[in-house]
C-alpha cells in the first residue's frame, strides 16, 4: 500500500530541523521582512502621481507573485503525485496550496485598499481582479474538498486533478492585463512599462523577503501535514480511523 | 502625507492575515502532537 510504503520516509522528523536552526531561520526571515518594510516605507522614492499610497506596491506585487510561485509548486507536486503515487507529493501539494492562500489574500486586500483612494472604488469586476478572486476561490475550494473525502488515496487523486485544473488560472491572472482592457494598470516590469531603478531595487528586496517567508511557512506546513500522515498511520495500527485533524 | 491611513491599513492587513494563519497552523500542530503522543501511549498498552 502506497501509504504504508511512505511512512518511513515521511516522518515529521525528516521534515524537521533542530529547534536552534529553525529559530535562526525564523529570525533571519523576520529580519529580512523588517528590512523590506523599512525600504518600502523610507528608502523607495515617493511616486509623483499617487504619492505615499503607491508604497503598497512593494508588498502588493511581491505577495501576489509569491502566491503564484506557491500555487505552481502545488501544481507540480500534484502532477508528480499522479505520476508516482508517492504520498510526499500530495503532502507538498496541499501544504503549498494552503500557504499560497494567505499570500493571495494579501494581494487582494492590499489591492483593494490601494484602489479606493486611487480609483475611487474598492473593487471592480475587471479581468485581473475577477480572475484573481476566482483563483482565491479555487484554492479555498481545493482545501475544502480535501476535508470532504475520507479515503486518503481517493482524496489525493481527486484533489490532485482539481489542483491541476485550478492552476490554469495562474497564467490567466498574470496575462489578463495583456489580453483585456482592465482598470488594473499595465505591468511596470516586462510589459513595456518603466520603473525607477531605486524602486526596482526595493521591489527586489521585498520579493526576496516574501520568498524567504514562503520557504519558512511551507516547511512548517509540510511538517504539519507529515505529522497528520503519522497520526493516520498510528490510527490504522490502533484500529480506529478517527476524525480528520 | 496624503493617504497615509490607507498605507498603514494595508501594512496592518498583511500582519493580521499572517498572524491569524500562523496561529491556526501552530494550534493544529500542537493538537496533532498531542494526538500522536496519545496514540503512541495507546499502542504501548
Amino acid at each position: 500500500m502506497a501509504q504504508a510504503h511512505a511512512s518511513s520516509t515521511l516522518s515529521p522528523a525528516s521534515a524537521a530541523k533542530p529547534a536552534s536552526s529553525q529559530g535562526l531561520e525564523t529570525i533571519g526571515v523576520a529580519l529580512l521582512l523588517a528590512i523590506a518594510g523599512y525600504c518600502a516605507l523610507f528608502v523607495a522614492p515617493t511616486e509623483a502621481t499617487m504619492g505615499q499610497i503607491q508604497r503598497i506596491f512593494y508588498f502588493h506585487m511581491p505577495f501576489g507573485i509569491t502566491a503564484f510561485v506557491s500555487f505552481l509548486i502545488s501544481f507540480y507536486a500534484s502532477i508528480a503525485y499522479l505520476r508516482t503515487r508517492a504520498p510526499k507529493w500530495d503532502l507538498l501539494a496541499v501544504s503549498s496550496a494552503e500557504v499560497g492562500v494567505p499570500f493571495i489574500t494579501v494581494m487582494l486586500v492590499t489591492g483593494s485598499i490601494w484602489a479606493h483612494p486611487v480609483w475611487g472604488i474598492w473593487w471592480t469586476w475587471d479581468a485581473r481582479l475577477t480572475s484573481t478572486f476566482v483563483l482565491w476561490v479555487l484554492y479555498v475550494c481545493y482545501l475544502l474538498l480535501r476535508t470532504l473525502i475520507d479515503d486518503p488515496e481517493r482524496r489525493a487523486v481527486i484533489s490532485a486533478v482539481f489542483n491541476i485544473f485550478a492552476a490554469f488560472d495562474v497564467p490567466f491572472v498574470y496575462f489578463s492585463i495583456w489580453f483585456f482592457r482592465t482598470q488594473h494598470p499595465q505591468p511596470v516590469i516586462g510589459g513595456g512599462g518603466s520603473l525607477d531603478p531605486r524602486m526596482f531595487d526595493v521591489l527586489v528586496v521585498c520579493w526576496v523577503a516574501t520568498l524567504a517567508m514562503l520557504g519558512l511557512l511551507l516547511r512548517q506546513r509540510y511538517r504539519l501535514e507529515a505529522l497528520r500522515h503519522e497520526v493516520a498511520q498510528l490510527r490504522m495500527e490502533a484500529g480506529s480511523p478517527g476524525e480528520q485533524l | 502625507m496624503k493617504n497615509l491611513n490607507s498605507l498603514m491599513a494595508a501594512y496592518l492587513a498583511v500582519w493580521v492575515i499572517f498572524s491569524v494563519y500562523q496561529f491556526t497552523v501552530s494550534r493544529r500542530l500542537a493538537r496533532l502532537k498531542d494526538e500522536v503522543q496519545r496514540l503512541k501511549d495507546n499502542l504501548k498498552r
